[in-house]
Formats: structure tokens, C-alpha cells, sequence
């Protein structure tokens, strides 16, 4: 069935994120830009679901189409004066940095496109949403891998994630703070 | 048909525009805002694997996909691009204060 649901939404997922990343990228008006970003965010967690991560997907909205955007367009905000509004957004040499970019995007590819794990492992198809979600779905599994102290889980790396969360709030505080 | 591939090919374009856009814009706040493109293709990535290893098993017979390793690795990268784009967001008001500019062309006190 070439054109089930999940290829059609695929796609239209994948050309919005595509199209709006170009913008962020390509956009002279820097506020702009920070909208579609929040656009670009949005359509990600639309692939999360896709890929029965739901947990991930409103984690994705919480964070970072929440907050970072918000973060984003007040450091706009704070720096208005020096938006480059005199002159080309982008440094001389942004054709080499567009061919870096092109040299980099068709090694990929062609890496993917070739490799023998993705062709014999998981070539036949990804777990989409179509598909029924098996015991309790993601966000249980993630609960349980996170805070379990019995099995293996990531208990550790959970802990040192919240040292370094607070180590960027009193960093991010002591460098923005008025002298 | 959607398969692996096409999730890894969206997510390398993404990576390669995001990339385009950290190296060659010059406003700091750009060059942010195109890193976070970079991490959510990365993003994608994992989450895409952690999809397609469910319910599989490897060669030796152990099911690799029983433990959402890729979606885990997404929370922490989702966690430590929220603290990155704090302090560097920080960073680039403070640099603003002190030279008003946020033009990386013109931020060169440390080059010799």
C-alpha cells in the first residue's frame, strides 16, 4: 500500500519541516525567523507521534516550543539595536559553508541509503502510529527505564541532569545579571 | 511507503540546513537558533531508531529494542539543549552590554 495514512502525513510533516527550516535559515527578519522556528518545533513532535513517542512529543512541545522559543525571542528582544538590518544576514563565505552543507547532506544519505544495518535490520518498516501500542504505550517504559532502582535504568545520568540544569540556572543568572 | 530511510534522510537534511545556518549567519541569536535545528534533527534520529529496533533482536538473539535506548538519549539531549540555550543565550545579552553588537563578525576580543 504505497499510500497509506502514515506516508501521507509523513510527508506533509516532513515538507513543513523541511520549508521551515529553510525560513529559519533564510529569513532576513530575525523574529520571523524565531516564529518559524516554533513551527519547526511543532512539526517535530508531530514526527514523535508519528513514531509512537508521545512522551517525547510533549516533552517537545513543553521545552522546547514553550520555553526555548520564549527564551529566543526575548534575547531578540534584548538585542534589538543590533539586529544586522544594513547588509546581508550572512557572512562572505557562506558559499563554502552551503557546499560544506550539500557535501555533508549527500554523505549521509548515500551512508543510509547503503548501509547494511538499516537495509537488513529495520529496512522493512519503522513502528508508526498505526500500529497498536503494546503495553501501556511509551511513557510508561520511559517512567520505568528513568526512575526504576531496582533494574538497569539511567537513574545516574537522571541525576546529573538536574546538577546540570542547576548549574545553567545560576550560570545563565550571573552572566545576564545587571553589574 | 515510510520506512527508516526516510525518517534518516529528513533527518540529514535538517542537520545540513541547520548546519548551513550556524556557519554562516552572523547574528548570534541565528547562529542559536540554527544549532537547535541541528539538535532536533539529531533528535529525530534517535527517536526513529528506538522505533524501528522495537521488538526486534539482534544477532545473539537479545531484544534491542525492549529498552528505548534512543528515546531516553533524546530526553537528555532535549535537557542539555534547554540548559545550552540558557547560558548561551545569557552570554550573548552579556556580550551585547558590554559591546553592543551581537554581529560575530565584530565580536573579536579574544582573536589575535
Amino acid at each position: 500500500m504505497p499510500f497509506d495514512l502514515a506516508s501521507i502525513v509523513f510527508y506533509f510533516i516532513a515538507i513543513v519541516l523541511v520549508g521551515a527550516s529553510l525560513a529559519v535559515v533564510l529569513m532576513r527578519n530575525i523574529v520571523h525567523a524565531a516564529l518559524a522556528l516554533a513551527l519547526v518545533f511543532g512539526a517535530a513532535a508531530g514526527v514523535y507521534v508519528l513514531l509512537n513517542a508521545e512522551f517525547i512529543a510533549i516533552v517537545q512541545i513543553l521545552i522546547y516550543a514553550g520555553a526555548v522559543t520564549v527564551l529566543v525571542l526575548f534575547s531578540i528582544m534584548l538585542t534589538q539595536g543590533a539586529a544586522t538590518r544594513a547588509g546581508s544576514p550572512f557572512s562572505g563565505q557562506w558559499w563554502l559553508a552551503g557546499l560544506i552543507c550539500v557535501i555533508l547532506c549527500a554523505g549521509v544519505i548515500y551512508a543510509a541509503a547503503s548501509s547494511q544495518m538499516a537495509l537488513t535490520t529495520a529496512g522493512g518498516s519503522v513502528n508508526l502510529a498505526s500500529a497498536p501500542a503494546q503495553d501501556g504505550g511509551s511513557p510508561v517504559k520511559i517512567g520505568q527505564l528513568l526512575y526504576s532502582p531496582f533494574n538497569y535504568s539511567y537513574v545516574l545520568p537522571f541525576e546529573i541532569a538536574s546538577v546540570l540544569l542547576l548549574v545553567a540556572i545560576v550560570g545563565a543568572i550571573v552572566i545576564a545579571r545587571e553589574e | 511507503m515510510v520506512n527508516l530511510n526516510s525518517f534518516l534522510i529528513l533527518s540529514a537534511v535538517m542537520f545540513a540546513i541547520g548546519l548551513f545556518g550556524a556557519l554562516s549567519k552572523r547574528n548570534a541569536v541565528a547562529i542559536l537558533m540554527s544549532i537547535e535545528i541541528m539538535l532536533n534533527a539529531v533528535n529525530i534520529t534517535m527517536v526513529a531508531f528506538a522505533s524501528a529496533f522495537i521488538g526486534k533482536s539482534d544477532a545473539a538473539g537479545v531484544a534491542v529494542g525492549s529498552r528505548l535506548t534512543g528515546q531516553i538519549f533524546a530526553i537528555f539531549i532535549i535537557t542539555v539543549a534547554a540548559a545550552e540555550a540558557a547560558v548561551a543565550l545569557a552570554i550573548i545579552i552579556g556580550i551585547y552590554r558590554r559591546i553592543s553588537t551581537v554581529d560575530v563578525g565584530h565580536i573579536n576580543l579574544m582573536k589575535w
